[in-house]
């Protein structure tokens, strides 16, 4: 069992190019993602915040 | 047509009158090349192997240098307006403006080149091609420069957008200049790169005025 | 496409549509993953570093997918002034930024134990490195200038200029003796690679797609709400009301 996890983490010796490989493409996922959604919150932020100070308007 | 050949000569006149604008980017130019035996060391067959390459990039930096003045001066004293109010459409007064541009700056460094090339001792097969590919290739670098002038025109860091927008489209250029003085010298034939160099000329000549055409309208709204 | 002009009616519709893109990117990773790694085959010349290959492919055919996409919105805004255009193409440039990057640091993880060299100047990897320097180029001419309207067309012009690097891309390894291989999926006379690659390598890039559209959905919200904030603050109109089939006051969203 720890002999086929040691195998696949190896990478047939590759293991110092594939795994940084993987976890760049982990990196830049999450970071573009995380990056959207905080600028997504900030501005709903700023919208409610906008919101909350005027009267209501007519719908 | 006369009012283009007027906008030329009236560019050709301003720039004369300021003798030093084109006057400075020659000096840029020998000024740069001249540091590399001191950066890199005398020996001639370093220098020869590396002239080609050196003329190139340092008349692409020079000729950077000189593209502000393409319409930043006309847009601070308000004479763009002028010219884009004219009959003359947009785009033939960029192309009439790029013609006078590379007359004072493309022509003087293409005349440079050679010069400057024997100083890092180019092997002699290299001078004519140079000199032709000089030729065909600083036309393309006034009209792709103008379409980065025109896109940083007003912007808060002018020069440096300036930079990084024409500089890898001058890569092209770059490419087929240098390798036409390079096969010269190694005894290839240079015509496919005179062609890509003329072909990339030929696309230019229609597209950067109609694109710094694009970029200069909102900037005069 | 008038229909799609209404920033409210985009709104509705992406608040739909991106969970579903969503999940479905986020199964597409995790499958795609899976098979990646634990169930393709190594390969009989390269052995397990074909498995950058899931990572790397991907993101470069999302790096020319997104130009393009950049390029064809800005040609949008230029010529039929389109208000979502310029959103879009903005919205955009960052996500095919990040994804070139990822395939420039990737093909070169792949390229050392392969062909003995982290980088070489030949036309394949040279002109992906130009379309980085264009996604870098175009947010920075974009944020250049204090009236974002200059920035968004002089950014829309330097798209569409710099779109000749797209041919380049693609047919580099045909044109040029490149050290980079040629195509091996999208060519005439199909695929050459096998189905036991090709299968992961097609989930995978899906994935990244739907991962692309759901954060370019979300980024594009991001910048209505933004407009919606920067008009109001002016309190030039009435705001608009919330999604509810409401009317829109004009000019109300740059």
């Amino acid at each position: 069992m720890m002999d086929a996890l040691d195998h696949f983490l190896a990478m047939g010796g590759y293991a110092r190019f594939v795994w940084p490989a993987y976890a760049l493409a982990v990196l830049v996922l999450a970071a573009m993602a995380v990056q959207s959604y905080c600028a997504w919150r900030r501005q709903q932020a700023l919208w409610s915040a906008f919101e909350a100070t005027r009267p209501q308007r007519r719908r | 047509m006369t009012a283009f050949w007027a906008l030329v000569a009236r560019d050709l006149r301003l720039a004369l009158r300021q003798g030093s604008d084109a006057a400075l980017v020659v000096a840029f130019f020998v000024l740069a090349v001249v540091l590399f035996p001191f950066g890199v060391g005398p020996e001639p067959q370093l220098l020869a192997r590396i002239a080609a390459g050196v003329v190139w990039v340092t008349a692409l930096l020079a000729a950077l240098l000189s593209l502000d003045r393409l319409f930043q001066q006309d847009y601070e004293d308000g004479s763009l307006e002028v010219i884009a109010l004219a009959p003359l459409p947009l785009e033939a007064a960029v192309l009439a403006k790029c013609l006078a541009h590379w007359l004072t700056t493309g022509l003087p460094l293409a005349v440079v080149g050679p010069a400057l090339a024997a100083l890092l001792r180019l092997d002699g097969a290299g001078y004519l091609p140079l000199i032709f590919a000089m030729a065909l290739g600083t036309p393309s670098l006034s009209l792709v420069g103008a379409v980065g002038a025109s896109l940083s025109l007003g912007a808060r860091r002018a020069g440096v957008l300036l930079s990084l927008l024409v500089l890898p489209l001058y890569i092209p250029v770059l490419i087929f200049g240098v390798a036409a003085v390079e096969q010269a010298v190694a005894g290839f034939p240079i015509r496919p790169h005179l062609l890509i160099l003329t072909a990339l000329l030929l696309a230019a000549l229609p597209l950067a005025p109609w694109a710094a055409a694009a970029a200069l309208r909102p900037a005069l709204e | 496409m008038q229909r799609f002009a209404n920033p409210g009616r985009f709104m509705r519709l992406s608040s739909r549509v991106m969970p579903w893109c969503g999940a479905g990117a986020s199964i597409g990773l995790a499958v795609g993953l899976y098979l990646a790694l634990l169930v393709a085959p190594p390969d009989y010349q390269q052995g397990e570093a074909v498995r950058i290959m899931f990572v790397h492919v991907p993101a470069a055919w999302m790096a020319s997918f997104v130009y393009a996409f950049l390029a064809l919105a800005s040609a949008v805004a230029l010529i039929w002034r389109h208000p979502l255009a310029d959103i879009a193409a903005q919205a955009a440039a960052p996500l095919g930024a990040g994804f070139t990057l990822l395939c420039l640091v990737t093909g070169s993880l792949w390229g050392e134990p392969m062909w003995g060299t982290w980088w070489v100047w030949d036309a394949r990897l040279t002109s992906v490195l130009v379309l980085f320097f264009l996604y870098v180029g175009y947010i920075a001419v974009v944020n250049g200038f204090d009236d974002p309207t200059r920035g968004a067309r002089a950014g829309a012009v330097l798209a569409l200029v710099g779109v000749v690097n797209l041919p380049i891309i693609k047919f580099s390894v045909d044109w040029w003796n490149t050290l980079h291989q040629p195509a091996s999926v999208f060519r005439v006379g199909g695929p050459t690679i096998d189905r036991s690659m090709l299968v992961p390598l097609l989930i995978m890039a899906v994935a990244f797609m739907l991962y692309f559209a759901t954060l370019l959905m979300l980024r594009m919200r991001t910048a209505i709400v933004a407009s919606r904030v920067r008009a109001a603050r002016l309190g030039e109109i009435e705001v608009i009301p919330e999604p509810q089939g409401g009317h829109q006051a004009a000019g109300s969203v740059t």
